[in-house]
């Protein structure tokens, strides 16, 4: 897909002038905070599993070559294929090699962030194989040509008038009459039209929450029922997966659910967490006959061992964009690229190069919640402004940028100095303030009139006020 | 080089390993060997009675029903009544699993019996669970040759018996049973945790039941 994360700021004033996004915006604050907030809540061991979570995962990617080794024996053990990708490109070739060797012409895909990130459906497209997205949010996104606003709820950006229209202008068989204008009517259509092509497909393609080193099985965590469907009917299923994760055992992995699907939709646990090992078993009535596994890197090994190293331990529940006041703000297109909010301004740099990616970190107010939700304790806002140095260091940002951040080190790295200029500025600012004590235009702060007030400093410093208080305390104590 | 030798490589040459290879091996031979318990709910731990309770609690919290029968016998009756009570055609699909075909089901003259995996036009599908979990109000359903998966997404309605004696309290005590079952590091070709009926919030964050699997979950607690 295109990347236009290097204009995020003109993407981020389109989104704050679109009214149909800002609407729908209005359920996501509305939405997943709450209930997040009281599944967490009735769990009383709920932090100390993100603690277990995150040590999972460390131990984890500290042995990930051994377990990879492990989980690779295990699934073929069990009949499955196991391919390993470098690169996008590569993974994508493997792909399409195995819908080649069945004739395939329609794929089923599971929602899956992973096809996103290597741009599967375009490519399959192109080699003539209709690549059909069957979770209800991703069909919508299909149907309009788009990709994904957030990594749970993909047409979060989208409002259900919107989806009628999109269904009327692609259904086109349907009559006039026909009601399409509450969710669940739509819900029904979108049913109707993706059973038929569930039993269609040759090729079911899903992604996995996780990889278990133990017994060698994927595992995908869904409520609606389509990643099932996807990866049971078709003669032949694929399972995309980044080589991360990996989990070492079934006890790693259900410590990890406790926390994914609350931090994810509020939900205690998905409705389904389905394990899939290896092809149909002799006797079986149902199930695929080929069970492949394609183990990407695509930037992975180059995060391991490295400041960003965290960031592997995404689960891709998405609490961080839920909590973040930006991602509220210009929702998740802004981002230019496939992961949007706090984790996709860590990622995306990572995946395709600070020179692309690089503005995403700035898209932060460092206000800490992402954090303070992620069920990993990733430290995002820490690693995000390991990107903005490496950003300011290989001179990326525009140079008023640059020449603020630097009058703005020679003043703090001289206290002095700094004290003294601020102590005549901030009365005088105080004093222009007025009665109101805020502006509403200052020279070269238009950037924030423009939008609101900037409130006035108080008369004093903030060091001023310290000492006098550090030297009243003083007083009270002799 | 292959992307394999290439990946591993790279995964060695950062994860230092090498000299102490020894050492990071036996660590996870160890773990892979017996898999920590970690945090388990106190929620789901109690008397048999509060489990089987918290689990029926759960289950209808995410929208699932549920009917208590005292015996095995009491299936077929139950699950008559189901259909009658939602209008629904006197036909169920089910696999061929031993423990639904010892029920008596021949005194149900009326009702269709069709066995085998689901072409995606039942109405209603049975299946039986290999263990229910308390704390989330979840069933454990695997694959295999009596046990088709397609019966639990394809049908409109999905009918779901679990004894009560395999309701446990959390989740690792039924990783615990599949391990029994199947052997160390042994797995059916699909287990299914379903938890509720489906669900979709894709349009406007407003959760709607029955988006691709089966509208509408029933569980019939035996025991």
């Amino acid at each position: 897909m295109e990347v236009t994360s290097p204009t995020f700021k003109q993407n981020a004033v389109h989104a704050l002038h679109d009214a149909q996004l800002q609407k729908a915006l209005g359920n996501v604050r509305a939405g997943f905070i709450d209930k997040r907030r009281k599944a967490a809540d009735a769990l009383p061991e709920f932090d100390a599993l993100r603690d277990a979570a995150r040590d999972i995962k460390d131990h984890t990617l500290a042995h990930l070559d051994l377990y990879l080794e492990a989980y690779e024996q295990k699934v073929t053990d069990s009949g499955g294929h196991v391919h390993w990708a470098e690169t996008a490109e590569d993974a994508r070739r493997i792909v399409l090699d195995i819908c080649r060797m069945q004739n395939a012409r329609t794929v089923t895909k599971g929602k899956s962030m992973i096809t996103e990130e290597i741009a599967l459906n375009d490519f399959l497209q192109l080699a003539g194989i209709k690549a059909v997205e069957t979770d209800l949010g991703e069909y919508i996104i299909q149907l309009r040509n788009e990709h994904p606003s957030h990594i749970i709820a993909p047409a979060v950006h989208v409002n259900k008038d919107q989806v009628e229209a999109d269904f009327r202008r692609v259904h086109d068989y349907l009559p006039d009459d026909r009601d399409l204008t509450e969710p669940e009517t739509l819900l029904d259509e979108a049913r109707r039209v993706l059973r038929a092509q569930y039993f269609e497909a040759e090729v079911g393609i899903t992604g996995a929450n996780f990889l278990v080193a133990e017994t060698g099985s994927s595992v995908i965590v869904t409520n609606e029922g389509n990643g099932d469907l996807t990866q049971l009917l078709p003669r032949v299923h694929i399972v995309i997966a980044s080589i991360e994760k990996i989990v070492p055992t079934l006890n790693d992995v259900s410590q990890i659910l406790r926390v994914l699907a609350r931090s994810a939709t509020g939900q205690d646990m998905s409705v389904y967490t389905t394990l899939s090992t290896g092809p149909r078993r002799k006797g079986d009535p149902d199930g695929p006959e080929q069970y492949h596994v394609i183990l990407l890197d695509n930037g992975r090994t180059s995060m391991l061992g490295t400041e960003f190293q965290d960031m592997l331990r995404c689960i891709r529940c998405g609490a961080c964009m839920n909590h973040c006041p930006v991602y509220h703000a210009v929702g998740g297109h802004a981002y230019g690229w496939v992961y949007p909010g706090p984790m996709g301004a860590v990622l995306t740099p990572s995946l395709i190069g600070v020179d692309k990616g690089g503005h995403l970190p700035n898209a932060s107010t460092f206000c800490g919640r992402c954090e303070s939700v992620c069920p990993m304790r990733i430290p995002l806002p820490k690693m995000m402004r390991h990107w903005r140095e490496r950003e300011f260091e290989r001179g990326l940002n525009p140079a008023t940028q640059r020449y603020g951040l630097k009058i703005w080190a020679a003043f703090a790295k001289r206290p002095r100095l700094y004290n003294f200029v601020t102590s005549m500025a901030i009365p005088l600012l105080a004093l222009f303030g007025g009665r109101k004590k805020r502006f509403s235009f200052l020279p070269l702060a238009g950037g924030w009139t423009r939008h609101r007030d900037l409130p006035a400093p108080e008369s004093r410093t903030f060091m001023q006020q310290w000492r006098e208080r550090e030297s009243g305390k003083q007083r009270a104590a002799a | 080089m292959s992307a394999r030798d290439a990946i591993m490589g790279k995964l060695r040459k950062t994860l230092g390993a090498g000299a102490d290879d020894a050492t990071r091996r036996e660590t996870v031979a160890k773990r892979l060997a017996k898999p920590p318990k970690g945090i388990v709910p106190e929620r789901g731990q109690g008397s048999d009675a509060h489990k089987v309770k918290l689990f029926c609690q759960m289950a209808e919290a995410v929208a699932a029903s549920v009917t208590r029968v005292r015996s095995p016998e009491r299936v077929p009756k139950t699950v008559s009544d189901y259909l009658r009570a939602k209008n629904l055609p006197a036909s169920v699909r089910m696999g061929a699993d031993r423990r639904l075909k010892a029920m008596p089901w021949d005194k149900l003259k009326s009702l269709e019996l069709k066995y085998g995996p689901s072409d995606g036009f039942d109405e209603v599908g049975v299946s039986h669970a290999f263990a229910g979990i308390a704390e989330t109000g979840t069933v454990a359903l695997l694959s295999g040759k009596d046990n088709p998966s397609t019966v639990n997404f394809l049908p409109e309605h999905h009918i779901v018996v679990v004894d009560a004696k395999d309701i446990a309290g959390d989740l690792e005590t039924v990783l615990s049973g599949l391990r029994r079952k199947f052997g160390k590091g042994g797995m059916p070709r699909t287990l299914n945790f379903v938890t509720g009926p489906s669900r979709s919030g894709d349009i406007e964050q407003k959760i709607i039941l029955g988006a691709h699997g089966p509208r509408a979950l029933h569980l019939i607690v035996v025991g």
